[in-house]
């Protein structure tokens, strides 16, 4: 079987493969290669070493965005994921009306970033205009505001996740629970939560790679303003790379830095809450 | 059993209140999308008055001013074009990769795999530059592009799900003369359905929302895409008509309440799979 599907490689690998390469595999090697560069566009390309990296580390924005991000990142994954469950919980128990409230909470979820950016700034404004203030004076009201926007959207997926998780729980094993006396917040703790951990895993890993990489909705809703302060990192290397000319190697180096921090933590993550996970 | 029934008809009330809090953000934009444009930012939590109402002037002017109609024409080419492909596409490949077993592509499996955790920012500047080169900056060319950079998820999904389809029944197609490309399309890829839905939804929420990537390679003086029209309504020095902003921002919403909607069952049940597997 192997060997007489091999011979069909050009028609069922190659359209993919080659894409890949142009879409993926050669912008990745070029961006790293370049991070190491003084360019303006490929062909000018000139190696100078690490001095992308030394320059990134003494840009002060960089760092002030590498930690607002750090921070928005760790409220975004605890808020969403902790009411997303609630959610699920309640919505698992049989009360009219259920899949209409589903559907409402899923719907923002459809709705693209920049589109969703413009909304809220509407609605912060609004509010904020009773104490006579914008939505740009203050980089935490850019912090909450983007918080409660990424709420918005992505508790209804999350929750969607956290359903299909409960649902799967054999009804006996609660029912064990039950009959051993078990109060409703042991047969929580010991019991649902230990047997969602695959449904934990893949929520906050989304949430967690979605916040960190954010972009459309921090440039919708702020742009960064005031003046930078609530920049997150995707926008802070898309500024320094179409922003600022002549650091367009720093914004490869930040790039690089950036992918490298993700990927750590994701892989973190992964290995922690998988270690969590329990078979029935 | 009383006490129970109380406390469902407690959360249904419950529920059904933070329900209306939650759509109030799109109805705060529809309403405001009728108002002049200089009482929205000043107020714009009222009903639109006989002052203030401005009936669809907005949406007039802001369809011109940013040719909405061609970029959601644009919009839709470019992801129906693109999950099409990608479904059709990752979906073979993912079945040669798992079926033929071979060291190269155990491989290249994992460089899929890898490529998903990869953030746009890393490639976005070489991915545009070799767009660029190969002159792929139409929306035609685009989707070649998607097909790249969304290979990743796609091949990883289809892969787990092929795994779990028994092998036999391909062989004894085989056996019975049937070529691989026969097989894979009377045998397999009906198999692969529910998967292609779940693949097809994550996909199309990503590029019919994506803003940065076609923004960067997309020729956009004369390709626009709604989010890149929306953003392009913004114009320098911060200064936003926001008539036309509520307008527009009210027409692209429509399509994805509707297209949610007419397609809801589908949509939720294919992430709560696509999810499962991942």
């Amino acid at each position: 079987m192997n060997r007489s599907v091999r011979k069909y490689f050009s028609i069922f690998l190659l359209p993919t493969f080659l894409a890949f390469i142009l879409g993926f595999v050669i912008p990745f090697i070029t961006g790293l290669y370049l991070s190491f560069c003084k360019f303006t566009t490929v062909r000018d390309a000139k190696f100078i070493g690490l001095s992308n990296y030394i320059k990134m580390f003494s840009d002060n924005t960089f760092l002030h965005s590498l930690w607002y991000t750090s921070l928005f990142t760790v409220f975004a994954v605890v808020t969403i994921n902790v009411i997303a469950f609630s959610i699920a919980l309640l919505l698992t128990r049989n009360i009219k009306g259920t899949n209409i409230f589903r559907t409402v909470f899923f719907m923002p979820n459809l709705i693209g970033g920049i589109v969703l950016g413009y909304i809220w700034q509407l609605i912060f404004n609004g509010i904020l205009l009773y104490f006579d203030k914008t939505l740009t004076f203050s980089a935490s009201y850019g912090f909450f505001g983007l918080l409660i926007l990424l709420n918005w959207q992505q508790i209804g997926y999350m929750m969607i996740i956290y359903i299909a998780g409960i649902s799967n729980i054999p009804p006996d094993v609660i029912e064990a629970a039950k009959i051993d006396g078990a109060t409703n917040f042991q047969i929580l703790k010991k019991v649902t939560i230990p047997m969602v951990m695959p449904s934990v895993t893949i929520s906050v890993f989304l949430t967690l790679t979605n916040s960190f990489k954010l972009f459309d909705q921090n440039l919708a809703l702020t742009a960064g303003e005031p003046s930078g302060k609530s920049e997150m990192l995707a926008l802070n290397i898309y500024n320094t790379f179409y922003g600022r000319a002549g650091f367009e190697g720093v914004g490869q180096a930040k790039a690089v830095i950036f992918f490298i921090i993700v990927a750590l933590v994701a892989l973190l993550q992964l290995y922690f809450t998988r270690r969590k996970e329990v078979q029935a | 059993m009383s006490e129970k029934r109380h406390k469902g008809r407690f959360l249904t009330i419950f529920f059904s209140v933070i329900c209306v809090l939650y759509v109030l953000p799109i109805v705060v934009i529809l309403i405001n999308s009728f108002k002049k444009k200089a009482y929205i930012s000043k107020d714009p939590f009222s009903i639109p008055s006989e002052k203030t109402f401005i009936g669809f002037e907005n949406y007039v002017n802001g369809i011109e001013k940013t040719q909405f109609l061609s970029s959601l024409f644009w919009s839709v080419f470019i992801t129906v074009g693109s999950v099409v492909l990608i479904i059709l596409c990752t979906s073979m490949c993912a079945w040669y990769i798992v079926r033929s077993d071979s060291k190269f592509c155990r491989v290249l499996y994992y460089v899929f795999v890898f490529s998903m955790i990869v953030p746009f920012q890393m490639v976005m500047f070489t991915l545009s530059k070799t767009a660029d080169t190969l002159s792929l900056s139409t929306p035609w060319g685009i989707i070649l592009v998607y097909l790249g950079f969304g290979a990743g998820l796609a091949v990883f999904m289809f892969s787990g799900f092929v795994k779990s389809v028994p092998v036999e029944i391909e062989e004894a197609a085989m056996i019975d003369g049937c070529s691989p490309i026969k097989t894979y399309f009377s045998i397999v890829f009906p198999i692969l359905k529910p998967t292609c839905i779940s693949v097809a939804i994550l996909e199309t929420m990503w590029i019919f929302n994506d803003y940065l990537l076609p923004y960067l390679v997309l020729d956009i003086r004369k390709y626009k895409t709604v989010p890149i029209a929306i953003q392009y309504l913004k114009g320098g020095y911060g200064s936003i008509d926001m008539g036309a902003m509520m307008a527009m921002l009210v027409l692209s919403i429509i399509p994805i309440i509707i297209f949610y909607l007419s397609l809801q069952k589908y949509i939720i049940k294919g992430v709560a799979a696509g999810a499962v597997k991942g």
